[in-house]
Order: C-alpha cells, then sequence, then structure tokens
C-alpha cells in the first residue's frame, strides 16, 4: 500500500506491474509496445490522450498548434494555471504527472497535407480530433490516402446535450473507424459539453486500445 | 444501382463529384470510399460510379 506521505513516485517496475495485474500481460505487453498519435489536444484529444496514458500505451505522440483559453475549461484536461500555455506542453506536462514512464513526443504544430506523411510516420495508430470538420476531413483523407497501413480513428458528431447513447463507434473500412453520433455540428448553436465530448473521446480511446489488442471488430 | 452508405440510388454513370452534388454536400468536409477504397479528393471528377458499386460517404461535423 502507498501511504498519503509518500512523496517518491513508484518506479517504472511497479508502476508495469500494477497495469499488468489489472490489464493481464498480454494485453499489458501490447498496450506498452503500441505508439499512437492523438491529433489535436482539445475536448477530444486531451481526454483520449489521458485515457491511453493511463492505460499503460507505451509511446504517445501528440500534436496541436494552439494555446490553453479560458473557453477550452469547460471540457478540455486543462487547469486554470496553465492558460496560454501551448496546448501541446501543458498535456505533456499532465500526462508525464499521469504516467512517468510513458514516452511521450510532443510537437506544436498545425498539421497540413504536405507534414502530415512526414510527422506521423513512425505511428501505428493515428487519432483524429480535430474541432473543425474540414480539417478532420483533410486529416482522414490525408491520412488515408498516403498511409494506407495506418489504423485510423476519427471524431465526428458530440455537439450538444442529445443521448448518450447515439454515440456510436463504426468500422468505415478495415482500418479507418469513426465515432460520434455523425451530425451534432457545434455549427449547430450546440456548444460542446464535457460529458458527451467524453463520450465520443471514450469511444476513440476505446477504438485504440481494442486495435491494439488485436481485437478489431466492433 | 449504386449503394450510398446503406441505400440503393439509381447514381450508375455518375462521378464522385456529381453524387455529392446531387446529395448537396460540400466536398470539403468528407470522406469518400468506394468499394473499401479511399477515392482521393483529385480524382472525383474522374471517378465513374457503376452498378454494383458500394459508397461510404463520410461526412464530417464540427466539434471536438
Amino acid at each position: 500500500m502507498w501511504e498519503a506521505a509518500d512523496t517518491v513516485i513508484p518506479t517504472r517496475e511497479e508502476m508495469y506491474k500494477a497495469l499488468e495485474e489489472r490489464h493481464g500481460a498480454e494485453l499489458q505487453r501490447k498496450l506498452s509496445n503500441a505508439s499512437v498519435a492523438v491529433c489535436g489536444l482539445g475536448g477530444l484529444g486531451s481526454n483520449i490522450a489521458i485515457a491511453l496514458a493511463r492505460a499503460g500505451v507505451g509511446k504517445l505522440h501528440i500534436l496541436d498548434f494552439d494555446r490553453v483559453d479560458i473557453s477550452n475549461l469547460n471540457r478540455q484536461q486543462y487547469f486554470p494555471e496553465q492558460l496560454g500555455q501551448f496546448k501541446a506542453d501543458a498535456m505533456y506536462d499532465t500526462l508525464k504527472r499521469i504516467a512517468p514512464y510513458c514516452d511521450i513526443v510532443k510537437e506544436q504544430v498545425r498539421l497540413d497535407e504536405e507534414n502530415i506523411p512526414k510527422l506521423l510516420a513512425e505511428d501505428d495508430i493515428i487519432v483524429e480530433a480535430f474541432d473543425k470538420a474540414d480539417q478532420k476531413a483533410m486529416l482522414v483523407n490525408c491520412v488515408l490516402e498516403n498511409m494506407p497501413e495506418k489504423y485510423l480513428v476519427s471524431g465526428s458528431g458530440m455537439a450538444g446535450i442529445a443521448p448518450s447513447n447515439i454515440i456510436i463507434t463504426k468500422r468505415v473500412t478495415k482500418r479507418f473507424y469513426l465515432c460520434g453520433d455523425g451530425v451534432s455540428d457545434v455549427e449547430n448553436g450546440m456548444g460542446l459539453v464535457s460529458s458527451r465530448v467524453l463520450i465520443c473521446a471514450g469511444h476513440q480511446a476505446h477504438a485504440v486500445i481494442r486495435i491494439i489488442a488485436g481485437e478489431f471488430d466492433i | 444501382m449504386v449503394k450510398i452508405n446503406g441505400e440503393l440510388l439509381d447514381k450508375d454513370g455518375k462521378t464522385v463529384t456529381e453524387m455529392l452534388a446531387d446529395m448537396d454536400i460540400s466536398g470539403q468536409r468528407v470522406a469518400v470510399e468506394l468499394n473499401e477504397e479511399i477515392v482521393p479528393k483529385a480524382k472525383y471528377g474522374e471517378t465513374v460510379l457503376k452498378d454494383g458499386d458500394k459508397v461510404e460517404v463520410v461526412r464530417f461535423v464540427g466539434g471536438g
């Protein structure tokens, strides 16, 4: 048992063992060997990155160009004292507190059709977690056209307070998964609410974990 | 007939560009899969649908 007074964090071996006890040795080995890129660190991406770090994914590649804004705090995993920081830096700090032995590569960059094939070349699974519809489409098309060997998990449709249960995971093609309700558009005046964004982020993170586990059906 | 998002529609002979226009969908916010393969955006105008094709049109909406 760890006492509250203990200020020394557990060793790498202790943390691995705790994960192994919960997930089983085989799944934990797969999770530890996986490399996942999370593109966009907003409501979806920050929650997805935290879920994957907690699950013991070995390598996380986190990418975002933006800074933490007060309008993000209703749903994104940042703290008021992080306002103004680059999201890649702020999320890196939080992930390192959660999973100190996770290999995390942070990049403050705006992804585009030119840099995506190069920047994401080393990652097994790519998570699309942008907020703008045209940017989502850009990333998905770019990965599917240029990097057909990658697994891709995208999110679309989670605004407002419509029911939880219309948010689903679809396997569009063999390596392309799509989570969300497909229709709830933030442009229709519906804001993004923490709980519903979290549900979609949970679908995406879980799709990633199932892919890593070798469970490809939905 | 072409199966588009699970629905059989008479789009034989139309290009992907024409199909999207019929559906009133902007090409900037979609990904189009034809028989499980992505259709590159640059080829929407020259990719002609034929009888028996299976098309998935993924429409992206904002928010994240």
